[in-house]
């Protein structure tokens, strides 16, 4: 029997989601290596494994045969799980990054490194308030800073990591915090630093420190949360529950955008 | 590839493709694609994976039996557990706190600080999940979080744009709770220290974001997720709050009631299984990117497997809106190394267009999420005007420079540092080129149906966060989901307190509700060596995996 025109679209529709699906195999499931044409030779833990050539660190290691319980969370540069540290073939230089944002290459050394343990110093802002002496009563080591610069250079975010211990020991926060902001919390900068300085706590400190003495109260917010508990939108919402899909709708459809 | 010639982090042929793209920047800064009209819009979206044939089954068995859902959710709910329950040993109890949480994402943290605010001292909670504390989907939200503090806004119209956005599916009791909470618990991560952006006077600095009809969305750069989380983590362990990482639930526990009272956690280094007592529990998993819904790749953590919605279905659970997932128009396509990773909608609100290869903008980049997806598939699937990559996938410019033509120089390295680094990294400058993006799969809509308080159909089982089911209805709008996490995670962490508060009896802990499941399954006729939940996905190589031996 000859197909409807409305089959037809629904075969080719499917025939696309397969395409789609057989293209992301690479990144969905575990890598075929009768598809790779490229390869590099990596040395994980002193082992030599080939691995495709445009893998991440983190890709290169499961394709090995890893299966990774710690070392891996968000995938994706946002939470320091998967920090490594590695050396080129014939390097000196001992290099930190992030596993899963960093591609392999040929004659790579690496370890990936459980997460440094610290003790995170417990404090109470409400009731302690947020002076530098504060900060240095929890963190007294940040005064053994040596300015070696260490830590900057171990940051797989480019961060100032030094300056933004200096700006603490001079008590400018907001420096430390805004300069600090992008840090993931990785740990790569405290293991180097011959100061046994915790920088990643240390900046989360500083940085609630600044936000929650550093700016003033939002007006607009305070003024609506007044509204809400003086009960301004009840009873708008209580005729608002009592609306069908379609009376919403229509509202919903009138509705006025206003974006600037 | 060694033989490709690379420029600027691309493969040359790529590099010349680009070269339309800068050609034809500034006549596309002048005529902006319109809106698609209703028809349109329907049109394409008989192409967006919810909609295209195949890929949902209706569920055979448990509460929800004969709803649809995804395959691959299908797979879990039809599979066996990880454990027989008769060779579980519920005498011996490892950990007897009033409320346990599942999950330490931003929902599961928040919970646990506001049970502790009422009434439940930090040593009578214990906080469980499945890698380390914080790593989660919440570390990655890159936009911002909605909340209606502006003068010309209000909770009225953030419920109707949420309502909208959601098909008009959602429960609107529950959105109301998420839109009249949203001020307040900004105002306690402010207070907490959270530095959202401001101006220099002190307001907040709000962006706008697709769906919502007010600028409301509160960010902290583009890491805002990661601001959250860390600030209410440092709180949670400054309170002393147990915890403990690599150990998943892998079973909820009931006593004869069928009340939850628990859970069975299996710790992944030394692979023995824990039993939790407990008078309350809050599960907050987070949701299930990483089960790779149509061969998609995701934005979503490591973790994202679903776990919650398999545990609190066979307890009895009531799930809601599970047939729909939400794919993120703009995920990387290329390097290689960042396949599925999220390019922020906040990049289109900024001015970035979406290209084809041609150099046509052949959508409106503010078009509803599912719209936009759907174009970006019709691009490169019907229309063919994708550009393919050196490893077969296809995609279409998001024209990221021209952020810095409307917005002024140096605009997208203020706006987007985290997106230039991660770029940066494999060679490739944002601020100069155009990116490549395709479709990703980014959320789970539905879940475990939850009430305003957090409470689901279970007695002794709370949710929050992206695990429950109800506030989203069908689609989750930009911002909402954060919000979600903090406003329920509130809630749920206070309804648990209470209900313990209240006394609560446990009686003999058992996993009666998995005999039961599984004897469902069996008389239904599911046979199946599939078993969950999964707790991680497997991205080992082929070729190990079929040399692999078990030896221990
Ligand atoms: C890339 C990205 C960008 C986003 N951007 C935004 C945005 O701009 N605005 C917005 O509002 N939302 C955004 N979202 C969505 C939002 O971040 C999430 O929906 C939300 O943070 C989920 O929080 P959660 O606490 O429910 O789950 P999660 O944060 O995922 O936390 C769940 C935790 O539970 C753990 N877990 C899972 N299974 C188990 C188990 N069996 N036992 C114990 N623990 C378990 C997980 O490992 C995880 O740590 C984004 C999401 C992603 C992925
Ligand atoms: S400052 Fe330290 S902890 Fe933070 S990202 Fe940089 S190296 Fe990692
Ligand atoms: S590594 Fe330590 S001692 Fe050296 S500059 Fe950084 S903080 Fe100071
Ligand atoms: S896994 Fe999160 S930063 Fe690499």
């Amino acid at each position: 029997m000859e197909k409807t025109l409305e089959e037809k679209t629904s075969e080719r529709f499917l025939d696309i989601m397969e395409r789609i699906k057989e293209s992301n195999k690479s990144v969905t499931t575990g890598i075929d290596e009768k598809e790779i044409k490229h390869w590099v030779t990596i040395y994980i833990m002193g082992k030599a494994y080939k691995v495709p050539a445009d893998l991440t660190l983190m890709q290169a290691m499961e394709f090995a045969g890893y299966r990774f319980i710690r070392g891996a969370g968000c995938r994706a540069g946002f939470c320091g799980a998967c920090a490594t540290i590695y050396r080129k073939k014939g390097e000196y230089k001992l290099r930190t990054a992030l596993a899963c944002q960093t591609r392999v290459e040929d004659g790579m050394y690496l370890v990936q490194i459980p997460f440094a343990p610290a003790e995170k110093p417990v404090y109470n802002l409400d009731k302690e308030g947020g002076g530098l002496d504060v900060v240095f009563k929890h963190f007294p080591e940040v005064a053994r800073c040596v300015s070696c610069n260490t830590c900057t250079k171990a940051c797989p975010q480019t961060l100032e990591v030094m300056d933004c211990i200096q700006a603490i020991l001079r008590g400018d926060f907001k420096f430390a915090a805004e300069n600090s902001f992008d840090c993931i919390q990785c740990g790569l900068c405290s293991i180097r630093c011959p100061a046994e300085i915790i920088h990643y706590h240390l900046f989360q400190m500083v940085r609630r420190i600044h936000g929650k003495f550093g700016v003033p109260p939002e007006p607009n917010l305070e003024k609506r949360i007044k509204e809400i508990e003086e009960g301004k939108f009840n009873e708008e919402f209580e005729k608002l529950l009592k609306l069908s899909p379609e009376e919403l709708k229509e509202i919903y459809r009138k509705r006025e955008i206003k974006l600037d | 590839m060694s033989e490709l010639k690379f420029i600027e982090g691309y493969p040359e042929y790529m590099y010349k493709l680009i070269e339309i793209v800068h050609e034809t920047r500034s006549a596309r800064l002048k005529e902006k694609p319109r809106f698609m009209t209703l028809e349109e819009r329907e049109e394409v979206l008989k192409i967006h994976p919810d909609y295209a044939p195949g890929g949902k089954r209706e569920i055979r068995i448990g509460p929800n039996k004969g709803d649809v859902a995804p395959n691959e959710v299908v797979d879990l709910l039809e599979a066996y557990p990880l454990i027989n329950p008769n060779e579980i040993d519920l005498n011996n109890v490892d950990y007897e706190p009033d409320i346990l949480i599942i999950g330490g994402g931003l929902a599961g943290t928040t919970a646990a600080l506001w049970a502790n605010d009422n009434g439940i001292p930090a040593e009578n909670i214990l906080l469980v999940t499945k890698l380390r504390h914080g790593d989660s989907n919440s570390v990655m939200a890159q936009g911002g979080t909605q909340a209606a503090d502006r003068p010309d806004d209000s909770p009225i119209i953030h419920f109707i744009d949420t309502m909208g956005g959601g098909h008009f599916a959602n429960k609107p009791d529950v959105v109301r709770a998420l839109v009249e909470d949203a001020p307040s618990i900004i105002k306690w991560l402010v207070e907490l220290g959270a530095m959202f952006d401001r101006d220099e006077n002190g307001y907040f600095l709000e962006l706008s974001g697709g769906g919502a009809s007010r600028r409301r969305m509160h960010a902290a750069g583009d890491y805002t997720g990661l601001e959250e989380m860390r600030v209410v983590r440092d709180e949670f362990r400054n309170r002393g709050i147990p915890c403990l990482e690599f150990n998943p639930a892998i079973e909820l526990l009931t006593d004869n009631d069928g009340k939850v009272v628990g859970a069975v956690l299996w710790n992944m280094e030394t692979r023995e299984y824990k039993i939790v007592k407990a008078k309350a529990t809050i599960l907050a998993t987070g949701g299930f990117g990483r089960l790779h819904i149509r061969g998609f790749p995701t934005t979503n953590h490591y973790g994202a497997t679903c776990d919650g919605v398999v545990l609190a279905y066979r307890a009895g659970a009531k799930l809601r809106d599970m047939d729909t997932v939400q794919y993120h128009p703009t995920g990387a396509a290329y390097p290689q190394q960042i396949i599925g990773l999220l390019l922020t909608e906040k990049l289109r609100t900024a001015g970035a267009q979406v290209v084809n290869v041609d150099g046509e903008a052949f959508v409106n980049p503010l078009e509803p999420r599912d719209v936009e997806a759907s174009a970006i598939i019709r691009e490169c699937y019907i229309r063919n005007k994708g550009i393919t990559t050196p490893t077969g996938i296809r995609g279409v410019w998001l024209d990221i420079p021209m952020i810095d033509l409307v917005r002024g120089e140096g605009s997208i390295k203020k706006l987007f540092p985290g997106m230039v680094r991660m770029y940066n990294r494999f060679g490739i400058n944002i601020t100069k080129n155009p990116v490549l993006v395709f479709p990703t799969l980014h959320y789970q809509n539905g879940g475990v149906e939850t009430d305003p308080y957090g409470q689901t159909n279970v007695k002794g089982l709370f949710v929050a966060g992206e695990v429950s089911g109800g506030v989203h209805g069908k689609n989750r709008l930009m911002g909402n989901s954060t919000l979600d996490c903090l406003v329920f995670g509130r809630r749920a962490g206070i309804t648990a307190a209470n209900y313990v508060k209240s006394g609560v009896k446990i009686g003999k802990l058992t996993l009666n509700h998995v005999e039961k499941y599984v004897k469902e399954l069996e008389n239904t006729g599911i046979k199946t060596s599939r078993r969950s939940p999964i707790l991680l996905p497997d991205y080992r190589g082929k070729a190990v995996l079929a040399r692999m031996i078990d030896v221990f």
